[in-house]
């Protein structure tokens, strides 16, 4: 891991306050993302991974709060910013991609209004400027007959288009990091790949960092030049994603990647699926060591009392205490 | 587009008829109407030149359409107490209750959604909380208590606002307005706060529920990752989302303040239709009440028509004829 990267979270720990006692959804979490890195996070539903998303640009909804930890970006702490000063990290230096295009974009007001009030707030021009930015930013996104579709509102556009916009919002204060949560979840298969392939050759053009979020196996193949798996809040594997995805050494990823079907052996088999067998733990009922023990087909004593530390494995880091004494 | 106002106008039209009916029925149950304009001591003869006179003895369907004909053309009859036609008689009183209708709608509007967005912005905050709370008194009490303890306070106590009337009107291009003297001004705002108390608190409940609902769209939240200013979002995305469903309560309050302006009014003894509709009531002068009961009608349907109209101007996604999914 390098010192200088664009973005380092640090043992990032989220908490929510019930009732019913503190739930704990993010549990120190470490990654880095480099400039013009993608970066994957991947999980079953609850592992973490949007809230993870969230904190780091201070969008969680109370009473989830920042437990403990740090999120620097550029060397810089933002993780205990105030409003006031997150407001000029958001959409200028972070910029964020959200699952649902449909629902991302204000019903009332013209696309065109809704990049340049974006452009406006950031970048210190006047509103033919913006326009003209507004413009371009959409071109970029290959949004067809651009100039005629500004004045165009979020109900006449498709929904690759608008998540195509969606992206134009998040680029156009030229951001150094995207953080995508399931951008092509609610799209067309067809429309996914179109939409991956976009952002990734524009993150790419810029030199702009990804935390691309998703629980496809599938999308972190085709998109992302590492990836992080988060199990029930905590990081289970970090590794280059051709390391992940064919010599995966933590069970559990070796359970998502088995999980998912294979086109060419597909064709010509009738094996099923291999299935992680059982769920996740509640945020309530968490086992005592390794959070995936029960689950796991190759537990052994200690995993029930301890919890694993993440170390590093060949070309992963990986929280498995599986032939971690071998190795050390 | 086109379709649709034509649609609504046509709709608007069958009410009117409808009411209108209602209207001409008053004539013939609410009182006789021959005793009603001649006396009691008038002769057979006399009935029966009336009835050839007032075409009461044509089939009630020609008689309907006649006095919806008359209505059309501004000729409502005569009124039985005066003797003065009742279109000159509401014409005289119009203004006097349009001017109240306004400031307290526009005091209502404009302090309600301040409150609302203020209220939802602040939801826990310790202000907020007390005028939410202060608010019940508003929805709570009946609108007389209110007006009666406005003048107690503010016209015997403080002895600082007129207790009843108009003040002084001036007429400019034949329109009598207090709005335009000192004392006009003042008389107003008793009255316009009575009227529009309950409606400010309406507006503001509802303006705070339906704000507090956009700012968790997941709109209101990308415009704050997109670093938007606050004022940026709760203005310029959130309220104008809130204001939607807002629009068609405060069109029907509109009319309702309009129609209830007759308790304020006689609270105050204010020259409106709505007094002289409360006079007529008392002496059973029925083309007085049948002609506010089409002039209410007529008012709530106008009123829908142009809230109708200004979800257009609003909303982009009704501009289109409807015939296209999305």
């Amino acid at each position: 891991m390098t010192t200088n990267a664009l973005l380092e979270v640090n043992n990032l720990t989220v908490e929510i306050p019930t009732r019913r006692g503190t739930l704990i959804p993010v549990n120190e979490v470490s990654f880095n993302i480099d400039r013009g890195e993608i970066v994957g996070v991947v999980g079953e539903s609850g592992a973490g991974k949007s809230i993870t998303g969230s904190a780091i640009i201070g969008l969680l909804d109370p009473p989830a709060r920042i437990a403990g930890g740090s999120v620097t970006l550029q060397g810089k702490l933002i993780s205990d910013m105030n409003e006031n000063q997150l407001r000029d990290i958001r959409g200028k230096r972070i910029g964020t991609v959200f699952q649902d295009p449909l629902t991302s974009l204000d019903p009332l007001m013209s696309i065109g209004n809704q990049l340049s009030e974006t452009a406006m707030a950031h970048l210190n021009i006047g509103r033919d400027q913006a326009r003209e930015k507004a413009l371009q930013a959409l071109i970029d996104v290959g949004i067809p007959a651009a100039e005629s579709r500004l004045d165009a509102y979020p109900h006449e556009f498709s929904g690759g288009m608008r998540q195509r916009v969606v992206i134009a919002l998040a680029l156009i204060g030229d951001p150094e990091l995207i953080i995508a949560d399931e951008p092509t979840t609610a799209l067309d298969v067809s429309v996914q790949a179109q939409v991956l392939m976009l952002l990734k050759r524009l993150c790419k053009e810029r030199n702009t960092g990804v935390m691309l979020i998703t629980h496809d196996m599938g999308v972190i193949a085709e998109t992302t030049d590492r990836v992080v798996v988060l199990y029930a809040g905590r990081v289970a594997e970090i590794g280059d994603t051709r390391q992940v995805l064919t010599a995966a050494i933590h069970p559990y990823t070796q359970g998502l990647v088995g999980a998912t079907p294979n086109p060419t052996n597909l064709a010509n088999s009738q094996e099923r699926l291999n299935q992680i067998p059982g769920t996740m733990p509640g945020l309530l009922s968490m086992p005592a060591g390794c959070p995936f023990h029960p689950r796991c087909s190759e537990v052994m004593e200690v995993c029930k009392t301890t919890l694993p530390t993440l170390s590093q494995r060949e070309n992963s880091t990986i929280a498995c205490h599986l032939g971690a004494e071998a190795k050390t | 587009m086109f379709a649709y106002i034509i649609r609504r106008f046509f709709q608007g039209a069958l009410v009117l008829g409808i009411v209108g009916f209602i209207a001409f029925s008053m004539f013939r149950f609410i009182g006789d109407p021959y005793e009603n304009i001649l006396g009691q001591d008038a002769t057979v003869l006399d009935r029966q030149a009336l009835e050839e006179r007032l075409g009461l003895n044509k089939p009630i369907a020609i008689q309907y359409l006649k006095f919806l004909g008359n209505a059309m053309q501004g000729e409502f009859g005569v009124s039985y107490r005066n003797g003065i036609p009742v279109s000159e008689m509401i014409a005289q009183r119009l203004p006097a209750t349009i001017e109240l209708a306004i400031v307290s709608a526009l005091f209502a509007l404009f302090l309600g959604v301040l409150l609302g967005v203020y209220t939802a912005i602040n939801r826990d905050g310790f202000l907020a909380n007390f005028i939410m709370t202060t608010s019940l008194i508003g929805v709570s009490l009946p609108t007389f208590l209110i007006g009666i303890l406005l003048i107690w306070v503010f016209a015997v106590e403080l002895n600082v606002l007129p207790s009843f009337g108009r003040g002084e009107t001036v007429e400019i291009w034949g329109w009598k307005t207090g709005l335009a003297t000192a004392s006009g001004l003042k008389s107003i705002i008793l009255p316009a706060i009575t009227l529009g108390l309950y409606q400010m608190t309406l507006v503001m409940r509802l303006v705070r529920s339906e704000m507090l609902e956009v700012l968790r769209t997941d709109y209101i939240r990308f415009a704050r990752a997109r670093g938007l200013t606050r004022r940026a979002i709760n203005f310029g995305h959130a309220l104008k989302n809130t204001l939607l469903p807002v629009i068609t309560i405060i069109g029907i309050q509109l009319g309702q303040i309009i129609a209830f302006a007759i308790i304020t009014e006689t609270v105050f003894q204010w020259p409106g239709v709505g007094l002289l509709f409360i006079n007529a009531v008392n002496f059973v002068d029925v083309p007085i009440m049948a002609t506010y009961l089409l002039l209410v009608g007529s008012l709530f349907v106008v009123i829908n028509l142009v809230v109708d109209l200004l979800y257009v101007v609003i909303d982009p996604r009704l501009r289109l004829d409807g015939t296209e999914a999305r």
